[in-house]
């Protein structure tokens, strides 16, 4: 189909490169410099898809991001929904369709590359209209940092829809001139295609830039799609320009009804006549440029239909002269025509009552209703903003610190002012930053806007046909009318954000930027209120929609969280290890055999560490090293136990509480020399740890001369357990004494292990003979095979972290995080042993008086046995004490902590944290499993070895 | 994304930093001497003005050191940053 809609020559667009393009189902032709809207423009089509409630026919109203109807679905190059067609570039091969509302995310991974860059500058320049261009010129001059960005894919702005001279020349060359100068200052960085959406706190503004976009299917897979710009800026100047703000009239949303400066951009931006025969409906000078220029290129103006009294001379003239009826004291009263308006109503309009109406035919009828200046950034950064009356719109109000707004979004919409203007709050914006600024000796000379007339605010034309469903659009992707919010209104509502909420006004995709401003309007309006009173909605990032793949950028993947392993992991994946992730760690969490499940896996490693030896990756145990004069002192004052009395060579369990003397952590200490000291934190609490140590020797105790390192990575742990881990050992360890006498429980030595230097401890975390090997994390694996190597005769087992818990379970040792969750004291963990008499103080220990922890009720830990013995508890299932569930609420005793099956025990177990949970050993209780009361014994929470006779072998 | 500046490092990213909460709250010295109303005003209790307000931050994520700093809690804006051996500053 060829483009009947499209001049031969003129615009942006390269009339020589055609490109194929599929909408709708449909075939066309368009040029490259296109936007898919005025592609379809060219080739007469106006309808883009239907409304989402009212399924209206809905076309292209703006040649921008203001657009509210406009909204496709791009299936190929990739499928992207929510787009509006005149912000989607055109690209050979493009597959689009039209939205009724919602689209359709791809059904695969997107294989694009998104990324993010961090800059700082000087000035960064909102918009490249003339505004924005002449602070950046005035900027770069002056030797200043400046970012200059842009959402067009060239710099323009405004000027790249009409048709004015700057110095006797077309304005594009004054641009041209501009943008090679800004190109050629090496701290000038200008980016097109990039939208400021997001404007925050100090300067800070994230911009994202299209990169790849508009090469649609002949994008190279090496760049990055799409870029977030996180710039920080020590001052921003907004020159986002303003959007035209529409008329509200019945029969307001058909295809073919455009903004007016939008009709303009189309024909000189792209060369394209968006209709044939056209009728302008005004209430602002602005729209006459529109009627003359459609006039000039060929079209038919019907008439300009403006709702003031009084018209400009200068425009009526021209009109005049080109045979365009202008009818003042007019307003369009509804259209005809069911895909594509086929006919303005019209009627007189004075003192509020319209007149006898007649029909005017057309095939596009353009509005103007005034322009907004799009303050949405200058809102963004927390200005104020000020009602102007004679433009019907929000501007700007008092300054903000590090922050201009200069032209359009000012509400000067001169080309004049928007060059001075530009100009000023640049040089200003210098001065404040301390920076060389030079006025420019002179401006680009402009030529003299003619005389005009004010722009009047007329919020919406009356009903002509009371009786009639309201068709008075005001949001038209929302498919809200006037009788919407007088609803709102006539429902007692008085503010703009609860009318937006009731009406969903403003709330769509283009976050109200064509209806906002209208919006408060009819509702000051409707409460006989002022609209400067009334105010308007919040404006809020982003400034228009943005791909949570661009937010996310790299951060996807293997690349979203990093991944922690230990020196060891290749061993445990060559061995077919399951992992679980603990934190950050990867932690082997079983070895299945053949094809045994976890159950089966975990009571083999279980019977193999408790009859023989097993061995674990135990590495991603926190480590701190913590020396100085007065280490055992800190070491005391954190500790619920007494530190500093440690013997070097000696090993000691201990546990940190919080002031509120909850259990916080546990972990074992050595010293390795008066004033050096080794403690391990649970895996997931190091960093935790670490910090809270800091926090106390930092910010309390800075007279304690201490030193705190995490040292996790730097050793790697073996555990070996069971009883013939001694056998184990001292087959690698041969100058090692291993014998209980020479090596007692909690003790550790410097040894020799398989020829490399390591530190043993006897530390056991299963009730078994162990010995903890702990050697540089370079070794970590050479240590571990040699170990595996010596255990062979023994049938060493490797096991994982599952296998680890049961063990600790059997023998009734906590989980800090499992068992406990910071309402948790070590007397409800029965760890009174674990408290200093002697210490005077100790964090944790003034709340162990308080009345609340001394409650007989409170929630203490014992073991459960199910009744049945084949029975697995849930852990988290609640503990009550009823046989039948009486009505809810049921009073609840606790809850399941820990829950396995024992290869030692033959039977399922549990431990749990119960209301007197030890004066109820030997009581029955119940958990609910979905229907059924499974009745549980309560017991001491050491179900395995109470007396501890395997810990020496 | 605001700035916060760091007495040691400078103007760095909120993101960098952690909350500690009120400054100038000292561990009591004799916790055994505090009855239980006192001990659970140190424990529970915090002002929580609106307008400046002295709290404890740390930069976790720069130099991992502890300051103390005074925000206005209606506009969060970071009237004072300080160290902890400086005296709380007079904010007018």
């Amino acid at each position: 189909m060829s483009a009947t809609f499209r001049l031969p020559k003129g615009g942006r667009v390269d009339h020589n490169a055609t490109m194929s393009f599929t909408f709708n189902g449909e075939v066309y032709e368009g040029l490259r410099g296109d936007t898919l809207a005025s592609a379809l423009l060219a080739n007469g089509v106006h309808q883009v898809t239907t409304s989402i409630k009212l399924g209206r026919p809905r076309g292209i109203m703006s040649a921008g991001a203001e657009d509210p109807n406009a909204l496709v679905q791009v299936e190929t190059p990739f499928p992207e929904p929510m787009l509006t067609a005149t912000t989607v570039e055109l690209s050979d091969g493009l597959v689009a369709r039209g939205l009724p509302g919602q689209g359709k995310l791809a059904d695969r991974p997107d294989p694009s590359r998104y990324d993010a860059v961090h800059t700082h500058c000087d000035l960064l320049i909102v918009g490249a209209g003339p505004a924005g261009l002449a602070a950046a010129l005035t900027a770069a001059r002056s030797g200043a940092r400046v970012v200059l960005v842009d959402e067009q894919p060239e710099a323009g702005g405004s000027l790249l829809g009409i048709s004015d001279e700057i110095d006797g020349a077309p304005a594009l060359q004054w641009v041209a001139e501009a943008v090679a100068e800004l190109g050629s200052l090496p701290d000038v960085t200008v980016l097109q295609r990039t939208t400021a959406f997001g404007y925050y706190d100090d300067g800070f503004v994230l911009a994202l830039e299209k990169r790849t976009d508009h090469l649609g299917l002949d994008a190279p897979a090496h760049l990055s799609r799409q870029r977030i710009w996180r710039i920080r800026s020590r001052h921003v100047i907004v020159a986002t320009g303003a959007h035209e703000r529409p008329l509200v009239f019945p029969g307001n949303d058909k295809p073919g009804i455009m903004l007016a400066g939008s009709a303009r951009t189309y024909l000189h931006r792209f060369g394209v006549v968006a209709g044939r025969e056209v009728v302008v409906f005004t209430t602002d000078d602005s729209a006459y440029a529109a009627a003359i220029d459609l006039a000039d290129a060929g079209a038919t103006v019907r008439a300009v239909i403006d709702a003031r009294q009084e018209v400009p001379a200068h425009w009526t003239a021209a009109c005049a002269d080109r045979g365009i009826e202008v009818r003042k004291g007019h307003v369009v009263t509804g259209t005809s025509g069911t895909s594509h308006v086929s006919r303005a109503h019209v009627a007189p309009y004075v003192g509020g009552a319209l007149g006898t109406r007649d029909g005017i035919a057309c095939d596009l009828l353009l509005v103007c209703g005034g322009w907004n200046p799009a303050v949405h950034l200058f809102s963004q950064a927390r200005g104020k903003l000020r009602y102007d009356a004679g433009l019907g719109a929000f501007v700007p109000g008092a300054a903000i610190p590090a922050a201009s707004v200069a032209g359009a979004a000012t509400g000067e919409f001169t080309l004049r002012g928007a060059l001075s203007g530009g100009a000023a709050v640049s040089v200003q914006a210098l001065a404040d930053l301390g920076l060389p600024a030079t006025s420019p000796e002179s401006l680009p000379g402009t030529p003299a806007a003619p005389v005009g007339c004010p722009t009047m605010v007329l919020w919406s034309v009356p009903e002509a046909d009371p009786g009639a469903p309201c068709t008075r659009f005001v949001d038209l992707q929302r498919d809200a009318t006037v009788s919407d919010i007088l609803r709102a209104t006539g429902a007692g509502l008085r503010s703009v954000e609860h009318v937006k909420r009731y009406t969903t006004i403003g709330t769509a995709h283009d976050q109200g930027k064509t209806s906002g401003v209208i919006a408060s309007g009819i509702i000051a309006e409707a409460l006989g209120a002022d609209v400067a009173e009334l105010g308007t909605t919040t404006f809020r990032p982003p400034y228009t929609p943005v791909g949570f793949a661009a937010l996310a950028g790299r951060d996807r993947g293997t690349l979203h969280d990093p991944v922690r392993v230990t020196a060891i992991h290749d061993w445990h994946v060559l061995h077919g290890a399951e992992f679980e992730d603990v934190g950050q760690w990867k932690r082997p969490w079983y070895y299945p055999q053949d094809a045994e499940d976890i159950e089966q896996a975990v009571l083999r490693e279980c019977a193999a560490v408790r009859d023989s030896v097993g061995m674990m990756d135990g590495s991603t145990l926190g480590k701190i090293d913590v020396r100085g004069a007065d280490a055992g002192e800190l070491l005391d004052r954190l500790y619920t136990n007494l530190m500093s009395s440690l013997k070097i060579g000696s090993a000691r369990y201990g546990v940190m509480c919080g002031v509120d003397g909850m259990v916080i952590d546990d972990g074992t200490v050595i010293r390795v020399s008066d004033e050096h000291f080794l403690l391990t934190t649970t895996t997931g609490n190091a960093a935790k740890i670490l910090d809270w140590m800091e926090e106390w020797v930092q910010t309390e105790w800075p007279e304690l001369r201490v030193h705190l390192t995490s040292v996790t990575e730097q050793w790697a742990t073996i555990p070996l357990v069971g009883p013939r881990s001694r056998d184990v050992l001292a087959a690698v360890a041969p100058d090692l004494d291993v014998s209980k006498e020479a090596f007692p429980f909690m003790s550790w030595r410097d040894a020799t292990v398989a020829g490399i230097p390591a530190r043993v401890a006897r530390i056991s975390f299963s009730g078994e003979l162990a010995y903890e090997v702990n050697v540089s994390a370079w070794d970590g694996q050479a240590v571990w095979e040699a170990l595996w190597a010596a255990g062979e005769p023994y049938g060493i087992t490797a096991y994982g972290t599952e296998t680890m818990h049961v063990l600790r379970a059997e023998k009734g040792y906590p989980i800090i995080g499992q068992e406990t969750d910071a309402t948790v004291t070590p007397q409800d963990l029965g760890m009174d042993w674990i408290i200093s008499k002697k210490k005077l103080d100790f964090i944790g220990k003034r709340s162990f008086n308080r009345p609340e922890n001394h409650r007989a009720d409170r929630k203490q830990l014992v073991g459960l046995v199910p009744v049945d013995p084949t029975v697995l508890l849930p852990e988290g299932g609640q503990v009550v004490e009823c046989s039948e569930l009486p009505p809810p609420p049921v009073p609840m005793l606790g809850h399941v902590t820990s829950s396995y099956r024992s290869a030692a025990l033959g039977r399922t177990f549990a431990l749990a944290v119960v209301r007197s949970g030890r004066e109820r050993i030997g009581q029955t209780l119940y958990v609910p499993i979905e229907d059924e009361l499974v009745p549980v014994t309560v017991t001491d929470s050491v179900l395995f070895d109470k007396e501890g006779s395997r810990r020496d072998g | 994304m605001q700035l916060i500046e760091c007495p040691y490092c400078g103007p760095r990213e909120e993101a960098e930093y952690h909350y500690g909460g009120q400054a100038h709250v000292a561990y009591p010295a004799d916790t055994a001497a505090l009855s239980d109303v006192e001990w659970a005003a140190f424990l529970f209790f915090r002002d929580n003005p609106k307008g400046p307000f002295a709290e404890r931050w740390l930069h976790s994520s720069g130099c991992r050191r502890w300051f103390n700093a005074v925000r206005d809690t209606a506009t969060h804006q970071m009237l004072a940053v300080y160290r902890l051996d400086q005296p709380k500053p007079v904010i007018s």
